[in-house]
């Protein structure tokens, strides 16, 4: 990517080691990234790659043993309102509706209630959603839950969406339509997405850049750009041969861990 | 989960299942629950009637006493009519020693659960003298609150105490740590978050200890009012027993469960209200 316009995230040497009952881990090691306005970012690689530590890092949910986490140059000092998670396993708060959890942020930012209530119901149209605007999350399916989370982070105008591995847990069709109303809202509101899958066509469906780490320890392994013309046609040539060479990429690590 | 089913509700839209025809009538749940309260009735009635000299009274005397107890014109004595006065009594010191407790422990069990300076701090000492029963408390309770209500009140306010900070301190410990990142990733600050995240969910758990509490306030009410007032549904069975009058003494049995039935119901109603969002809570 261009390094002409500054990076809206920047990680700077991030390592990353939790103490587990007196035992050192190291998740992640020397970890250098810059993600550009607009781009959408996929992290893929195994379990205990430390993609997922990665991500949080940059949530604020975690800190960083070493090195730092920079927001528009700024270090990371927490979680908040600038970048918002997604969840696999949703996190909407069941006593809320619908509509209360997407104005959630808003209303936590204190925003005045008519604009809280005009954009609730932008996003949940966007989100298509609008019929079930006063239900609770347990009256919804895996896919609607999810389609609250995306809204809820952008509602409350987040300029990074942050997402961990948030279709996992739904079924094969309701992930490939997700991931079509993903990349449209992409398109549409010119976000940052940093996507963390274990996906690999996931991953090359829906992003510009490929991240592929590497596990003990958590480090990137490499960064590929994936210029293929959108919409992507899983099952052309390019698709095939890019398919295969990160497939690669990820089972020769597989083979030298486990050597 | 086909793309239709994505778009619909799919739990409330579930089929009946086939009933007989008794379990889908109406009458099923009151005639089942009515079985069990007539047996006792009957085995109570033959052990008491027609044996000569009985010291358990009659169901027909007790309904009598009631009937006197409540509007009196029967003996026309000390208890007559009165009834109502000691309901009156029993049901403001439960509810004055209950909602005393829920003030205080609500507040504390949402601190205890959340901040780990507090639960340090007060843990130790209320897990100490939580397994004194609030009977060894009645001589303190007289000593320093005296002779009269105020000893009733704090007895309950003991009684309910525990359930509700138990519950409440169990419902805050088990919130999802997920909501929290949730809540902080949207901007909403950890002082807010006792207010926006951990009271709503923590809310079936205290509504449970609500419901334990208010049972406890209405079985410590008897003991309460042992401390030498002489309105309310505990102390006219105190005098009843001392004036060896076993029918009043039931009358007031009655009423207890009665009240603390009804008591009951209505926090039901409430938690059903508040609690609809939650799947599991019936």
């Amino acid at each position: 990517m261009s390094s002409a316009t500054p990076p809206i995230l920047s990680l700077r040497n991030v390592g990353k080691t939790f103490d587990v009952q007196g035992r050192r881990i190291e998740a992640l090691r020397n970890a250098n990234l810059d993600i550009t306005r607009g781009e959408f970012v996929c992290l893929i690689g195994a379990s205990g790659c430390g993609k997922s530590t990665l991500l949080r890092i940059v949530a604020g949910f975690e800190s960083a043993s070493s090195g730092e986490a920079l927001m528009w140059g700024r270090p990371i000092k927490g979680p908040d309102p600038t970048r918002g998670m997604v969840f696999q396993d949703y996190g909407l708060f069941p006593w809320l509706t619908v509509r209360d959890n997407i104005g959630f942020g808003p209303a936590s930012r204190r925003r005045p209630r008519k604009e809280i209530k005009e954009t609730v119901d932008h996003f949940i149209d966007l989100v298509g959603l609008a019929r079930f605007a006063d239900v609770y999350p347990h009256q919804l399916s895996g896919g609607m839950k999810q389609r609250v989370a995306i809204a809820r982070v952008l509602a409350n105008e987040a300029e990074m969406v942050l997402m961990d591995e948030p279709f996992g847990a739904l079924d094969a069709m309701t992930r490939e339509r997700l991931q079509d109303e993903l990349l449209e809202l992409w398109e549409r509101t010119k976000l940052t997405v940093l996507f963390v899958t274990h996906s690999i066509e996931e991953a090359i469906v829906l992003s510009n850049r490929v991240i592929v780490m590497s596990a003990g320890p958590g480090r990137i392994d490499s960064d590929i750009a994936i210029e293929l013309q959108r919409p992507r046609d899983v099952a052309g040539a390019e698709f095939n041969a890019l398919r295969r060479s990160l497939a690669d990429k990820l089972h020769s690590h597989h083979a030298k861990v486990a050597a | 989960m086909s793309i239709a089913a994505d778009r619909t509700i799919p739990p409330a839209a579930a089929a009946p299942r086939r009933q007989s025809a008794f379990e889908g009538s109406r009458l099923r749940e009151p005639v089942l629950a009515l079985i069990l309260p007539l047996l006792l009735l009957a085995a109570w009635h033959l052990a008491t009637t027609g044996e000569g000299y009985s010291l358990i009274p009659s169901p027909s005397a007790v309904a009598i006493a009631f009937y006197d107890l409540a509007v009196g014109g029967v003996r026309n004595d000390f208890f007559s009519g009165t009834l109502l006065n000691h309901v009156i009594a029993s049901v403001s010191r439960v509810y004055g020693g209950f909602f005393l407790a829920v003030i205080v422990a609500l507040p504390l069990g949402l601190m205890i659960g959340r901040i780990a300076t507090v639960r340090q701090m007060f843990d130790p000492m209320l897990q100490i003298l939580r397994p004194i029963p609030v009977t060894a408390w009645l001589p303190l309770a007289m000593i320093i609150f005296g002779i009269g209500p105020t000893s009733a009140i704090f007895l309950v306010f003991l009684g309910a105490f525990y359930p509700v900070l138990i519950n409440t301190v169990f419902g805050v410990r088990s919130v999802e740590p997920r909501l929290f990142e949730a809540a902080s990733m949207l901007g909403c600050t950890p002082s807010a978050q006792f207010t926006k995240v951990v009271l709503p969910a923590a809310l079936p758990a205290i509504f449970t200890g609500l419901r334990l509490g208010l049972g406890f306030a209405w079985m410590i009410i008897v003991i309460g009012e042992m401390t030498g007032v002489s309105v309310g549904l505990g102390a006219i069975i105190m005098e009843a027993r001392q004036l060896s009058r076993t029918e009043i003494v039931i009358c007031g049995m009655i009423a207890i469960g009665v009240a603390g039935f009804i008591s009951d119901r209505i926090i039901l109603m409430i938690g059903r209200k508040l609690l609809s969002w939650s799947p599991n809570h019936v």
